[in-house]
């Protein structure tokens, strides 16, 4: 049998870590990097007597994401109790979320751009839970220690269906998960410093089969591309164990970038028995329709929404709508410049290009000035002088550049530096003609009929007018003159 | 030292916080008075783990010291007050009279603490408990056996036995106790004294060590309702480190205003519970407190049976919620941060085995054990389920009979003290020590348990329950049931006994 007689069978779940002042339930501040045991309290070291207090921002923000997956939301929502021993879980348990998470029932789905373009992605669920302090293994030979700091920061975790079939999908899923999430402002969805985290499972099944096959789980995973490798590697290893006569095992297995393989970590045979209950220290979390409006309303535009705008209704090639996809500074000057009057179309090249240029200089000589932050009517008149003929391309990149140095309105710039290009007919008479004297040969040869010699003529204008001529009008000009047509 | 006079254990909270607070006496006279006494007289009785006498004084000390700088004291002004020892208490020794935690330290108060040294009472002591409040008769304690001051040979109940036994034995005007299933009120009622059991989410948790999180009120331990009331009064209140703390939503009927007849009960409807009488209780509990009813009877008020039909299954539903819950709130002890540790070779799960196996209790373990059976995949639905069905029925059960009266009236406990070691083998009559209290907790109704004066030799309480948030309700009715009783208030033998050693 051939690996095309097999499909893949993936399901992601997926861990943010949300950008709060303060933990899920006490004061303390969520802070990367601190020294250890510094961002800790009664509450997060779990000591006696201690209860939690959930943090209202925190389910605001778990509600965001599940309306943003377009999830249906428990309208009475509450925390459960996940009970298991280890030493980075101060309470032995973790509050989590059992059967009425904040969001159930969503969906997912892969952009245009994508190969799998339109398939629907179901998510299960989406709930709020704390996260675990970290063991650090290597601060003391005798023994691990651990830091408590993450402990109790919150976790959003996204939970889908078994529905993806290929690890070039599920790369194309988690890249337009991360996209979504990263426009709802909750999280800084870092893969390298741990804050958006997947884990997904995985089985193989044969074409046409309906029943799922046993499926490992794979961690370690810090970023997208580690994700498809691990999956391409995973899938292959399960169809030549399965072909071979062997048996997938259920395991947690860890991928390892440097060998590009995945190896057990442990197995879920003698998976915990995690005798979740409902959380009798917190009161069960009601959510208003009113509540919900005003969430749904702070929303905003999603990428998919905003990817349809740039693609269908404003025609922008997809190279540009990628880049303003995912650059919501860009994509802020674009929509306030189009909102100014310019041309979506004429407006793009100039942010993608131009401004991004500028934007690279700037960084490379360390300069502070934030090219984004360019008036975007200064930006919309810019266009506006190229398209009426006052400016040149050439000349209004020069002015693009004052205006970001200076400050300056466009039009004060063309004044100060007297640019504006000269489109009268009469204005350029006198250059013109000291052209034509200046060249004798040249203006033979095109009454000869060689076309190209008018070359040297339209140099000579645009030097005497120190480039401020339009060129189109020096060309035609000239012609006039010396053809007489 | 001070020329003022010295304590009496006659004196109420009122008294010496009134006393104190217009300088007739020193917060630091009072306090040393009862440290003395404890120091007498607490070697027979064991109702303290820790006696913080020099943080005790050193705080008394203080408050005289603001009060001769011109402020006026709080309503505890200088009140010397008993701690049972699972509220933590900041820089002291919070032990839940387990061997696990015997030098944890918190470095908070737990709120109901911090309320108290706001009113400006002193605690003096953290009081013994069976572990982590397991238990019914404080036998259950890791460092000792508190014994009733009434009988020394007794149990003082439990598991604030502790607590309770300390305010019987006059080393404290007042205490505060945990209930969980009857765990201030039964031993009240062995004691002789009066309990509160809140309505739930009345008083802060935060800073209670929890046993069963869902049934878990802190409450005061006091000579009269009255005392009872004032303690009620400052440690009352939502707090925002409990998300579980509420404020009333409504008054539940009209109160009386304090200075009514305190002993006239005209329109008030008292139930009187059938299934909380049953054959099997002995006179010597039934006797005195059908006697009290009938002098509220005599008072005016109108009192008929009422059923609650769902009792006899309330002590199962109980220990099945309250050990599941406990299961949970129990594992933090692994010893990895705090908790005495014993060290592993081989990895970090079986050092917190070996020490939880070493540092609790044989009844804390067996608690936990059925607590994680209770909620074990497969058995989930039939015993923390049901059991979480059947407290909706309980509920429903108290919700229909206050529809028609205000209050119900009860035994507090089926038992008088019993003696030492009686019941330690056999667990399971000792769970059926809270038969009359626990439903209570899962209704989350408030109960007071007040002395029935003629009750002889040992005491009885009277249970008096009421809908949620009714505590003035109920102290209104324990006012009349003092004040009809034809006979004094009693004292245990060891409360009449004087510091200087002449009790026998
Ligand atoms: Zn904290």
């Amino acid at each position: 049998m051939s690996a095309s007689d097999w499909e893949a069978v993936v399901g992601v779940e997926v861990h943010l870590q949300l950008a709060t002042e303060s933990k899920m339930f006490c004061g303390c501040p969520v802070r990367f990097g601190a020294p250890p045991n510094t961002l800790v309290c009664p509450v997060c070291l779990a000591l006696p007597g201690a209860l939690p207090v959930p943090n209202a921002l925190a389910i605001r923000h778990a509600i965001r994401v599940a309306l943003a997956l377009g999830c249906s939301i428990h309208r009475e929502s509450r925390f459960d109790r996940k009970n298991y021993f280890y030493p980075d879980l101060p309470k032995g348990y973790q509050i989590s979320q059992f059967d009425r998470p904040f969001g159930y029932d969503g969906a997912l789905e892969l952009p245009s751009t994508s190969a799998f373009a339109g398939h629907r992605i179901r998510i299960r669920r989406v709930h709020l839970e704390e996260d675990t302090g970290k063991l650090i293994h290597d601060a003391d030979p005798r023994q691990s220690v651990v830091d408590l700091n993450r402990a109790g920061t919150p976790l959003v975790e996204i939970v889908t269906e078994p529905d993806l079939r290929d690890a070039d999908e599920v790369y194309d899923y988690l890249r337009e998960l991360h996209l979504t999430l990263s426009y709802l402002g909750v999280s800084d969805c870092d893969l390298e410093k741990g804050s958006m985290r997947c884990e997904p499972n995985v089985s193989v099944r044969r074409r046409g089969a309906t029943e799922l096959g046993t499926k490992t789980e794979v961690k370690n995973l810090n970023s997208f591309r580690h994700v498809r490798d691990a999956m391409r590697y995973e899938v292959t290893r399960q169809i030549e164990l399965i072909e071979s006569g062997g048996s997938v095992v259920q395991e947690t297995r860890s991928w390892n970038p440097e060998t590009g393989r995945t190896a057990a970590m442990r197995a879920k045979e003698e998976a915990h028995d995690y005798r979740y209950f409902p959380e009798p220290d917190i009161a069960p979390i009601t959510t208003s329709e009113a509540e919900l409006d005003a969430i749904r309303s702070e929303l905003g535009e999603s990428p998919a929404a905003r990817r349809a705008r740039y693609l269908e209704t404003l025609g922008l090639p997809s190279e540009h709508a990628d880049v303003f996809l995912h650059d919501p500074a860009m994509a802020a000057l674009f929509d306030a410049t189009v909102a100014e009057g310019a041309d979506a179309k004429a407006v793009a090249p100039w942010i993608v290009g131009d401004l991004q240029r500028e934007r690279n200089e700037r960084a490379e000589r360390n300069a502070s000035t934030d090219v984004l932050a360019i008036a975007p009517a200064s930006l919309a008149r810019l266009l506006a002088l190229v398209a009426d003929g006052t400016l040149s391309t050439a000349l209004a990149r020069e002015v693009l550049t004052a205006v970001l140095d200076s400050g300056e309105s466009p039009d004060r710039i063309v004044e100060e530096r007297d640019l504006a290009q000269i489109s009268s007919a009469d204005a350029l008479t006198p250059a013109i003609e000291a052209a034509i004297e200046a060249n004798p040969r040249a203006v033979e040869d095109i009454r000869a009929g060689n076309d190209k010699a008018i070359g040297a003529l339209v140099g000579h204008v645009m030097r005497t007018t120190k480039g401020k001529a339009n060129p189109a009008l020096v060309n035609q000009s000239l012609r006039e003159r010396i053809l007489g047509a | 030292m001070s020329s003022q006079r010295a304590s009496t254990p006659d004196e109420s909270v009122r008294e010496i916080s009134r006393a104190v607070r217009d300088g007739e006496r020193s917060a630091e006279s009072v306090t040393r008075a009862y440290l003395d006494r404890i120091d007498a007289l607490d070697d027979r009785v064991g109702s303290f783990l820790t006696v913080d006498r020099d943080g005790a004084v050193e705080y008394a000390r203080k408050l005289d010291r603001r009060r001769e700088a011109g402020a006026t004291l709080g309503p505890l002004a200088g009140v010397p007050v008993a701690v049972k020892d699972n509220l933590c208490t900041n820089g002291l020794r919070t032990t839940c009279a387990s061997r696990l935690l015997e030098s944890f330290v918190p470095p908070y108060d737990a709120t109901v603490v911090s309320r108290l040294r706001d009113a400006d009472a002193v605690v003096i002591g953290k009081t013994n408990l069976d572990e982590f409040a397991m238990g019914s008769s404080t036998e259950n304690s890791g460092f000792q056996p508190t014994r009733n001051p009434w009988d020394l040979e007794r149990v003082p109940g439990g598991s604030s036995g502790g607590s309770a036994a300390a305010v019987a034995a006059g080393f404290a005007p007042a205490a505060l106790g945990s209930d969980t299933g009857g765990s201030i009120r039964q031993p009240a009622a062995l004691c002789g004294v009066v309990g509160l059991k809140p309505t739930y989410g009345r008083v802060s948790r935060y800073g209670l060590v929890a046993f069963a999180s869902s049934l878990d009120q802190v409450g005061p331990i006091t000579y009269d309702v009255d005392d009872a009331a004032l303690l009620f009064s400052v440690i009352a209140g939502p707090d925002p480190h409990d998300d579980t703390t509420a404020a009333p939503t409504a008054t539940n009927g009209s109160e009386s205003s304090p200075d009514a007849d305190r002993s006239d009960l005209h329109g008030l409807r008292i139930g009187i519970p059938r299934e909380y009488f049953p054959d099997s209780l002995p006179e010597d509990v039934s006797l005195p407190v059908r006697a009290a009813i009938d002098r509220l009877r005599g008072a005016g008020a109108d009192v008929r049976e009422v059923t609650l039909p769902h009792t006899n299954v309330a002590i199962a539903t109980y220990y099945v919620l309250a050990n599941s819950e406990a299961s949970s709130n129990l594992a933090r002890f692994d010893a990895v941060r705090y908790g005495r540790r014993i060290e592993h070779d081989s990895d970090s799960l079986a050092m917190m085995a070996k020490s939880r196996s070493a540092g609790l209790g044989p009844e804390v373990q067996r608690r936990i054990m059925l607590g994680t059976f209770a909620l074990s995949a497969g058995y989930y639905d039939a015993y923390y389920g049901k059991a979480l069905a059947v407290r909706d029925r309980l509920r429903a059960d108290f919700e229909s009979a206050f529809d028609d009266v205000d209050a119900l009236v009860a035994p507090t406990s089926p038992l008088v003290a019993f003696p030492l070691g009686s019941k330690v083998s056999d667990p399971v009559s000792m769970y059926l020590c809270d038969i009359l209290t626990a439903s209570a907790n899962l209704a989350g109704i408030p109960a007071l348990s007040v002395p029935c004066r003629d009750a002889h030799p040992l005491p009885v309480g009277l249970q008096i329950l009421g809908p949620r948030f009714s505590e003035e309700r109920l102290f209104r009715i324990g006012r009349a049931h003092e004040e009809l009783s034809a006979a004094p208030l009693p004292r245990s033998p060891i409360a009449m006994a004087s510091a200087e050693g002449d009790a026998s």
